[in-house]
């Protein structure tokens, strides 16, 4: 007993200080991903019988809404596109670098960590489809969370709500640049050292910054909500609901910036960002 | 019925299935109309199932078996490598040193050591949390010991019916 006590005791002290287990961890967590996949079965029939019971009728005005959406997206995709064409250029009058493309892979939930104070999901996409770790996670709405864990066929993913996560913002009306950090449970953000004389209100958009370099600029994070100065206090609380729908999104995007490809992430691994894994 | 006699490889897959429901149960999102705070009472299933096997067959399951679970589940839910591993090796020790006196109790006297072992699991993984990370103790830290004792009875007379259906020695 005292032995298997030790070894594990040696376990944690070596997976918590060195990612000399990551290798194995990754190995067994292939093992149980069925575990997973089974857990989720209850939801996913859940899901195959509400789509079996709706009318065709019901599917046809949905086939429909979805198509006249479609077309409103791809005009606006046009146009965005001549845009970023635009934006290039004239940043590349300016002598600035040019914007990079963000490609992205779809991935379905698969899991939720059990315990409500982590905020963690399991996604179905792992090495086989180049998943790496600190890959940035967002949803249709904007920024979920970052890559913390990969296996074979599954990745773990660190939502931004989580306590131990902060993500570099920036405020879109007055361009203050911020630390938004997650608050557990309550899946509220909470905007770090604010000055209390800072030019910050309800309602204003904030977006990641993309300091730090590890997630793209310019996507939504969250929405402020609550502005409080208290005198006498150094900094204002400040508190945002995040614009991504953390506990509802089933489908996720995994961001493949041009420049953070898997080789350029693993030349210059161990980034020195404000982002934390664990 | 006829049933499976046997005390081999077969009696192990049996033990082996019943411990993977419990980490299917450890995992199984909860639905989306129910509050996340109901997470809280999740009991650790597969703590319950360990406990039911080192009573009822402490020479087929011991310290080693209650190691290696612990291990899977540490990669399950992404704890650190060794976390669970080492409160399961803590309360089957203990187990093992009760279950001639839990055999004799009652299920619910054997509730309430329930309650006292999973408390120990949720204390050895509270430890490990703070010492590694920042964990503050919160009183509802033992819900899920408390929910564990609570169903403890069903667990047990379920995985009873099950040895005995299936002749597991």
């Amino acid at each position: 007993m005292a032995g298997f006590a030790a070894l594990s005791v040696l376990l944690m002290f070596v997976d918590h200080v060195t990612d000399w287990l990551d290798k194995s961890r990754a190995a067994m967590t292939v093992a149980v991903t069925p575990v997973v996949v089974i857990a989720d079965l209850p939801n996913r029939s859940a899901r195959g019988l509400t789509e079996m019971l709706s009318s065709r009728d019901d599917l046809r005005r949905r086939i429909t809404e979805l198509e006249s959406e479609l077309t409103l997206f791809k005009v606006k995709t046009e146009k965005m596109a001549a845009l970023a064409a635009e934006n290039n250029r004239l940043r590349d009058l300016l002598g600035s670098a040019a914007k990079l493309q963000d490609n992205v892979l779809v991935a379905e939930l698969i899991g939720v960590n059990p315990d409500p104070e982590e905020q963690e999901v399991v996604i179905d996409k792992g090495l086989v489809d180049d998943v790496f770790v600190g890959q940035p996670v967002l949803d249709s709405r904007g920024l979920m969370g970052q890559v913390v864990e990969v296996s074979r066929y599954t990745s773990r993913v660190l939502l931004i709500s989580d306590q131990e996560h902060s993500v570099p913002v920036q405020v879109l009306r007055s361009n203050l640049r911020l630390i938004a950090q997650g608050t557990g449970i309550d899946q509220k953000l909470e905007l770090q050292h604010v000055n209390s004389t800072a030019d910050i209100r309800v309602g204003d958009q904030i977006l990641s910054s993309g300091l730090g370099n590890r997630f793209p600029v310019g996507y939504p994070v969250g929405v402020v909500d609550q502005v409080v100065f208290e005198p006498g206090k150094p900094f204002a609380e400040v508190a945002a609901s995040p614009t991504a729908q953390l506990d509802r999104s089933r489908h996720v995007l995994l961001v493949f910036t041009e420049s953070r490809t898997p080789e350029a992430t693993a030349f210059n691994s161990g980034g020195s960002d404000g982002n934390s894994g664990r | 019925m006829e049933t499976v006699a046997d005390n081999g490889l077969g009696g192990m897959t049996i033990i082996v299935a019943t411990l993977l429901v419990g980490m299917v149960f450890a995992v199984l999102p909860l639905p989306d109309f129910v509050p996340a705070e109901l997470g809280f009472l999740r009991p650790d299933w597969v703590a319950m199932v360990l406990v039911y096997w080192l009573i009822a067959l402490p020479h087929r399951v011991g310290i080693v078996v209650a190691w290696v679970t612990g291990l899977l589940v540490d990669v399950l839910l992404g704890s650190l490598l060794g976390q669970h591993a080492l409160a399961y090796v803590a309360i089957a020790y203990i187990a093992l040193n009760l279950y001639q006196r839990l055999r004799m109790f009652t299920v619910w006297q054997q509730a309430l050591v329930l309650f006292a072992l999973l408390g120990l699991n949720q204390l050895i993984n509270f430890w490990v949390e703070s010492i590694a990370g920042d964990a503050h103790w919160r009183m509802w830290y033992l819900l899920p010991a408390l929910a564990g004792a609570f169903l403890w009875p069903w667990v047990f007379l379920f995985l009873r019916a099950v040895r005995r259906r299936l002749v597991v020695m």
